[in-house]
């Protein structure tokens, strides 16, 4: 409770993740990933330049809840989205690769 | 006071959103330069609050690509003469900037990007391991060194000023001119009529204009969403963090080539040190321990003596990071709305060669010579200018 109060607060002095397959684990056994809702254009369809250049350089880049991609490279190395908030850092839920919100 | 604290008036020849180093500077070349004097500066909190009050400094033009050198090292020349231009003491202080290598692989692409700094008339040499030793014998120079010291690449005229009076100095020489710095006024909105901007809503109240400039720094992504603009842009979280203060070691800044730490001694005596970004998406001002802990780590491997001293305290400020790391400075899709951003972790140095620039683009509407490679279209044209060649994603650069 504390925790997670301190954690919405943005006061916790290191972010613990939970990875969906180890748990909760600390930040430090993590990599960062970028923009989960980012999406490559479809394969063997029409790409026009612009479509192509949003895909790679454009980001939503929102102030509140983001979407993103986290590796658990020290620990079973898989790769999940995190649901995050960039103005507090409040975790606020995770999710394997295939699932939505 | 050293400026006027005035109400918004109605309308303004030209809107600068952001009181920042880029927003005091942009205004101060607009009326000194082109004679726009009926500006605002709207800033939504106070005046040297943001990345202009928080950064660590450094000034240096040691690039690789001619746009970057060029362009940098305008703003170098600008500053030996920025405290005589305020009459403001800046601080300006050229104690040089070496940055180390710890490689022969390091030493070679020190030396190009050297040459290509010398191609572009801008001093440099490349100096080996006994002559780094005689300028920082307390660095770790023993047979044991996990990171060996081969040597570095010195600028002699980097160095560093007092970030807060360059704000200070703009702020109070722009207002001498007749700008108006109207302090806790948010921006929320924009009125564009017909693709043309009209005005800007702010916390007090509406004002017109025809001209509106953006230097909001980390902020820019969500003033951009106002305009319907997406931008190759991510705001990311550095920290940085000083020392207790110790007598003078170390006069020059230095910087660590096996990883992300410099470190310079401010005039208290205090290090100031700083290295990698947090490495998420963030908008709080905030970082927490493990950066600091693994940016510190790298400082004790290089400088020993460290390890000794309490730190003092730690602070962080938002990064507007652009997708090839270099800035952007241009017009918008909508007539009179231009875009200062994208200046990543080392828009300080800029900051008068930004103004200069950002003034000629909003006075003329057309891009100055120097800001000319840092269009915005350079993401769709594929001129990207990558100084590191690290791609997108930023939070790693
Ligand atoms: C820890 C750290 C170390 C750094 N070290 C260096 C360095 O050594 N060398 C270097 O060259 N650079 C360095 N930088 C980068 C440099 O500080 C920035 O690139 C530069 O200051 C950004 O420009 P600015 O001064 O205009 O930004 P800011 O001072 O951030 O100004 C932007 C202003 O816009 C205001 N604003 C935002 N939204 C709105 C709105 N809607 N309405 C009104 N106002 C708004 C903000 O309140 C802010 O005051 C560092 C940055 C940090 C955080
Ligand atoms: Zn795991």
């Amino acid at each position: 409770m504390k925790k997670a109060l301190e954690q919405k607060l943005g006061l916790v002095d290191m972010l613990e993740i939970k990875c969906p397959y180890c748990g909760d684990r600390s930040q430090n056994e993590f990599s960062y990933g970028g923009d989960a809702t980012v999406k490559r254009p479809e394969l063997n369809s029409e790409v026009n330049d612009l479509e192509w250049d949003s895909f790679v350089y454009y980001r939503d880049n929102p102030r509140g809840k983001h979407l993103e991609l986290w590796h658990h490279i020290s620990g079973c190395r898989q790769w999940f989205k995190v649901h995050r908030n960039t103005a507090t850092h409040e975790i606020i839920q995770t999710l394997e690769m295939q699932e939505d919100l | 006071m050293a400026w006027r604290d005035p109400e918004p008036k109605k309308e303004y020849d030209a809107v600068i959103i952001g009181g920042g180093g880029h927003g005091l500077a942009t205004a101060y070349y607009l009326a000194k330069n082109y004679g726009i004097k009926n500006v605002a500066i709207l800033e939504k909190g106070w005046i040297g609050g943001g990345n202009i009050g928080r950064n660590t400094t450094i000034l240096r033009s040691n690039y690789l690509h001619d746009a970057n050198n060029l362009f940098y090292d305008h703003g170098m020349q600008m500053w030996k003469d920025l405290s005589q231009e305020l009459n403001y003491n800046v601080m300006y202080s050229p104690r040089g900037i070496l940055n180390l290598a710890h490689s022969d692989a390091q030493m070679n692409a020190y030396s190009r990007r050297g040459n290509s700094m010398r191609l572009n008339g801008i001093d440099a040499s490349l100096i080996g391991r006994e002559e780094v030793k005689k300028m920082i014998p307390f660095a770790d120079f023993t047979e044991n060194a996990r990171f060996p010291i081969f040597g570095g690449l010195l600028q002699p005229i980097g160095g560093t000023a007092r970030h807060d009076a360059v704000a200070w100095g703009y702020a109070r020489a722009a207002d001498d001119l007749g700008v108006d710095i109207i302090q806790h006024c948010e921006v929320n909105g924009f009125d564009i009529d017909d693709g043309k901007v009209s005005g800007v809503q702010t916390s007090r109240g509406n004002i017109k204009t025809k001209k509106v400039g953006l230097c909001v720094a980390g902020s820019t992504s969500i003033l951009a969403e106002k305009l319907n603009m997406t931008l190759p842009i991510e705001a990311h979280v550095l920290q940085a963090c000083v020392s207790e203060p110790v007598k003078p070691m170390l006069d020059g800044v230095v910087t660590f080539g096996a990883g992300h730490f410099y470190c310079s001694q401010s005039d208290k005596g205090e290090m100031v040190m700083g290295g990698d970004l947090d490495g998420y998406n963030s908008y709080a001002q905030r970082g927490n321990l493990p950066t600091i802990q693994h940016v510190l780590t790298e400082g004790v491997a290089l400088f020993p003596n460290l390890s000794r001293l309490k730190v003092l305290r730690t602070w962080g400020g938002i990064m507007d990071m652009s997708m090839d790391g270099s800035p952007i400075i241009d017009r918008t899709h909508i007539d009179g709305v231009y875009l200062n951003c994208g200046w990543c972790y080392g828009g300080f140095k800029a900051t008068p060669v930004s103004g200069l620039t950002f003034a000629h683009t909003i006075a003329t509407n057309e891009p100055h010579k120097l800001s000319l490679p840092f269009k915005l279209d350079r993401f769709h044209t594929g001129h990207l200018l990558d100084e590191k060649g690290l791609g997108t994603k930023t939070w790693i650069s």
